[in-house]
């Protein structure tokens, strides 16, 4: 979420998939940072399907590697409060690249990948469940983990590691009962 | 039980062929040497679970080897791992389909307290849920502590069992701890609406719908 | 009828037709292992629909990684994926590494390549072993479970716990091993090729197993890649890539091994690159454990990351207070206020963790990157079209670890 105030170095393998993302989502609609050996791009919300399907088809990155998202409440100098980041690899060269985005409250709502990598499937169902965010275009976007008539979103910052007193609330089976 | 109609073991002239015994004593020795295990293995303990069946623990030595998944064919119901709002219903639904007699043994800190999973997801033990007879600590417990649970469990049986289940019958209230429903306010006293449609998952608690909203 | 099976599988209405019935596979069932569900839904005994229900040994692990510190959640990191619990800590506390940016010791990195080793020998043998055991074959299963014991005993040896030894820590080890550890690891490298060879000859030539494997589950190439299918199951359907050459971590770089893969893609290729690849962690770790360098296995103080030795604590005022800045709950680690994603390949597949930082001694997110969430996620894929008895072997060889599917 931090952008360094020097603009940060590039490696040259990185060159190319910059000039695709940026010919998909405008000069403005991706900003470049690097940390240990972590490129990434943040993307526009808007753009991140069309800079994704670019990445996949032009400059073979093929495989998802991992896709979820954290909670950015409170968090030092975060202007967004979900931001979402798409892992992804290329088989044959090993290039790695993190596409970066974000959502915001009431509604955070993105594109789904669903139609790109069918891996993203179960990935995308569970940032909704953990986190409530929502991928139009996913096909069968239910609950994956927590029980469907769960209410909240766990893995959101303002719900309580202890939860709020649903796993107290179960009958108690007897002796005789049983 | 003479007084139930059931006749009482007559003692017999001790003579060859013959063993003179309490039926409760006879019932009990037999049950206790024969325990089918019901393995619910959730988590990191039913590996350990498992090595206890393997040759080098052998829990056959005990006369516990015959594991079998069919709740109805076992008395003796190991919950090894974690239990998680979504598997206690089910839990709940596998103990309430065993036959009687049945006894449950609580393998590892996970099952008997939630261990170091104090989270919004996993039930603070089981026993809150359901009766429990032994507790394993450990996490896991090793394959030696299991089988001296067996054998505890075996040592319990003799002391308590009847041939009729007689030691279960007037136990009409939950043992265990009391649900850490009662110690919450009024208002936070909710669940997540029940429609499973196959659960034994309360319909009659108040569900997250009812919550006075501030 | 005149409908082939492809037919019916593709139309929805075909599916859902009164002749059909719905099985309902587990959660408890001896075939899952451990907590997973299936409905099944079938025309006889051909799947034409499976729908999978995990979920049911959640236990908010991404959770408490929030609310524990780097060392702490080593705990919990080990009980995710519990047959094989060091690759876990390695891969946490590589990830952890790369944020503080700690350069191991070269005792600690090879120490941590044998028990990482070690550990992909111990799962997979439970993943033949219990493949076995699901399709009838239970003596395999035994002699595997032998050699998982003898691990056992070069974890407790090493760590105190036979299970979960939390073996790793920030920068470096609990403690470090001893020459009776060494010992053990060379006998349990000696006693463990003829029971590989007893396991093969018990099943690589089994008529019966490999009629029940070979064809069934059939992954292929693109479809792997299509979905982000990782390790040995990719390896099985020719997906050559293996993060320990591909992008080298702790020592690999300077150990000589073979990456294993098949064709096929499917249960028996499977499980052949698993019986190959213990075959090649068994060369690693004879390697390792002759090549094992001197010297200390925490990195240095001055970083300030690992806890001092008891001489220097009683012994120096430096000591102490390193000590006391590492045990102070407000004190502990400055990582940099940024994310970073590391990955390491686990017995599994690809495990990887995506930590935010905020600045803190714990996480902000701690984010796993788990091989059996998305190998399970395949199961649809593999079991439509197949029967109800194929589904205990394609569950067994893509080794589901509950754990670490539902976290």
């Amino acid at each position: 979420m931090t952008t360094t105030q020097t603009p940060p170095v590039i490696p040259a393998t990185h060159e190319p998939l910059l000039a695709v993302a940026r010919s998909v989502a405008g000069e403005d609609g991706v900003t470049v940072s690097v940390f240990r050996d972590n490129v990434r791009f943040h993307v526009v919300p808007g753009k991140v399907l069309a800079v994704l399907k670019n990445l996949r088809s032009e400059c073979g990155l093929d495989m998802l590697i991992d896709l979820s998202a954290a909670d950015y409440l409170n968090y030092p100098g975060a202007a967004n409060r979900y931001g979402i980041w798409y892992v992804l690899e290329s088989v044959s060269s090993g290039l790695r690249v993190i596409v970066k985005t974000w959502a915001n409250d009431p509604e955070p709502r993105l594109d789904s990948i669903f139609d790109v990598w069918r891996g993203a499937d179960w990935m995308e169902r569970e940032v909704f469940d953990m986190f409530g965010v929502v991928f139009d275009g996913h096909p069968d976007l239910r609950r994956i983990l927590m029980p469907d008539e769960f209410v909240a979103h766990p893995m959101r910052k303002d719900y309580p590691l202890r939860g709020e007193g649903e796993r107290h609330n179960f009958l108690a089976l007897s002796r005789e009962q049983s | 039980m003479a007084e139930r109609g059931i006749p009482v073991a007559v003692e017999h002239e001790p003579y060859d062929g013959f063993v003179v015994a309490k039926l409760d004593e006879l019932a009990s020795w037999c049950r206790k040497n024969s325990l089918w295990p019901m393995p619910f293995a959730t988590a990191c303990c039913g590996i350990e679970l498992m090595a206890t069946g393997a040759s080098k623990h052998d829990i056959a030595r005990f006369g516990a080897e015959a594991f079998r998944f069919s709740p109805r064919q076992c008395d003796l119901m190991i919950v090894a791992g974690r239990v998680v709002m979504k598997m206690l219903p089910v839990l709940q639904r596998i103990w309430l389909q065993m036959p009687e007699p049945k006894w449950c043994i609580s393998m590892g800190a996970c099952a008997s307290s939630g261990g170091v999973f104090d989270t919004y997801a996993v039930v603070q033990g089981i026993d809150r849920f359901l009766p429990v007879d032994v507790y394993v600590p450990g996490c896991p417990p090793r394959p030696e502590q299991l089988l001296q649970s067996v054998i505890d469990l075996q040592d319990k049986i003799s002391r308590t069992g009847t041939v009729l289940g007689r030691e279960f019958r007037g136990r009409g209230q939950p043992e265990g701890p009391r649900s850490l429903r009662t110690e919450l306010d009024a208002a936070d006293q909710i669940v997540a609406p029940g429609n499973f449609r196959t659960s034994t998952r309360s319909w009659s608690l108040p569900t997250v719908n009812d919550r006075p909203r501030a | 009828m005149g409908l082939t099976l492809a037919d019916a599988i593709a139309s929805p209405e075909i599916a859902d037709r009164e002749c059909q019935w719905t099985l309902n596979f587990g959660p408890q069932h001896p075939a899952t292992h451990t907590t997973l569900r299936l409905i099944l839904n079938l025309d006889g005994e051909v799947i034409l629909k499976a729908t999978p229900d995990i979920g049911f040994l959640h236990s908010g692990f991404e959770k408490l990684g929030e609310h524990l510190d780097f060392n702490q959640y080593v705990t919990i990191v080990d009980r995710m994926n519990y047959v094989s619990p060091v690759a876990n800590e390695i891969a946490w506390h590589h990830s952890v590494e790369t944020l503080l940016d700690i350069e191991l010791t070269p005792r600690c990195k090879m120490i941590r390549v044998i028990f990482g080793e070690l550990m992909r020998i111990h799962d997979h043998l439970l993943a033949c072993g219990a493949a076995a055991l699901d399709l009838g074959a239970f003596t395999a299963f035994l002699y595997a479970f032998n050699q998982r014991e003898l691990i056992n005993d070069i974890n407790e040896w090493a760590s105190g716990q036979r299970f979960h030894p939390s073996y790793t820590r920030v920068g470096g080890l609990q403690r470090d091993v001893d020459d009776a550890w060494i010992n053990r690891v060379r006998s349990f490298l000696k006693g463990f090729l003829p029971a590989h060879a007893d396991i093969c000859r018990l099943l690589n030539r089994n008529r019966i197993f490999i009629d029940r494997c070979r064809g069934i589950g059939v992954l292929t190439r693109e479809e792997a890649i299509n979905r982000s299918v990782t390790g040995p199951v990719a390896r099985a359907s020719g997906v050559v890539r293996d993060l320990r050459k591909n992008r080298p971590y702790l020592a690999y770089d300077a150990i000589d091994f073979n990456v294993v893969c098949a064709q096929e893609g499917d249960c028996l290729a499977r499980y052949l690159v698993r019986m190959e690849e213990m075959l090649e962690s068994h060369k690693i770790i004879s390697w390792a454990i002759e090549h094992l360098p001197g010297g200390p296995v925490n990195s240095d103080v001055e970083e300030r990351m690992v806890l001092p030795n008891q001489l220097s604590v009683y012994r120096s005022i430096e000591g102490l207070i390193h000590h006391f800045e590492l045990n102070m709950s407000n004190r502990k680690w400055k990582p940099p206020v940024e994310e970073v994603y590391a990955s390491t390949e686990s017995p599994n597949g690809e495990l990887g963790f995506y930590i935010v930082s905020n600045g803190g001694p714990e996480a902000w997110r701690a984010r796993t990157r788990p091989p059996s969430f998305i190998h399970f996620a395949l199961f649809p894929h593999l079991a439509e079209g197949h029967t109800v008895s194929d589904v205990a072997a394609i569950l067994g060889s893509l080794n589901i670890i509950a754990a670490e599917l539902d976290r």
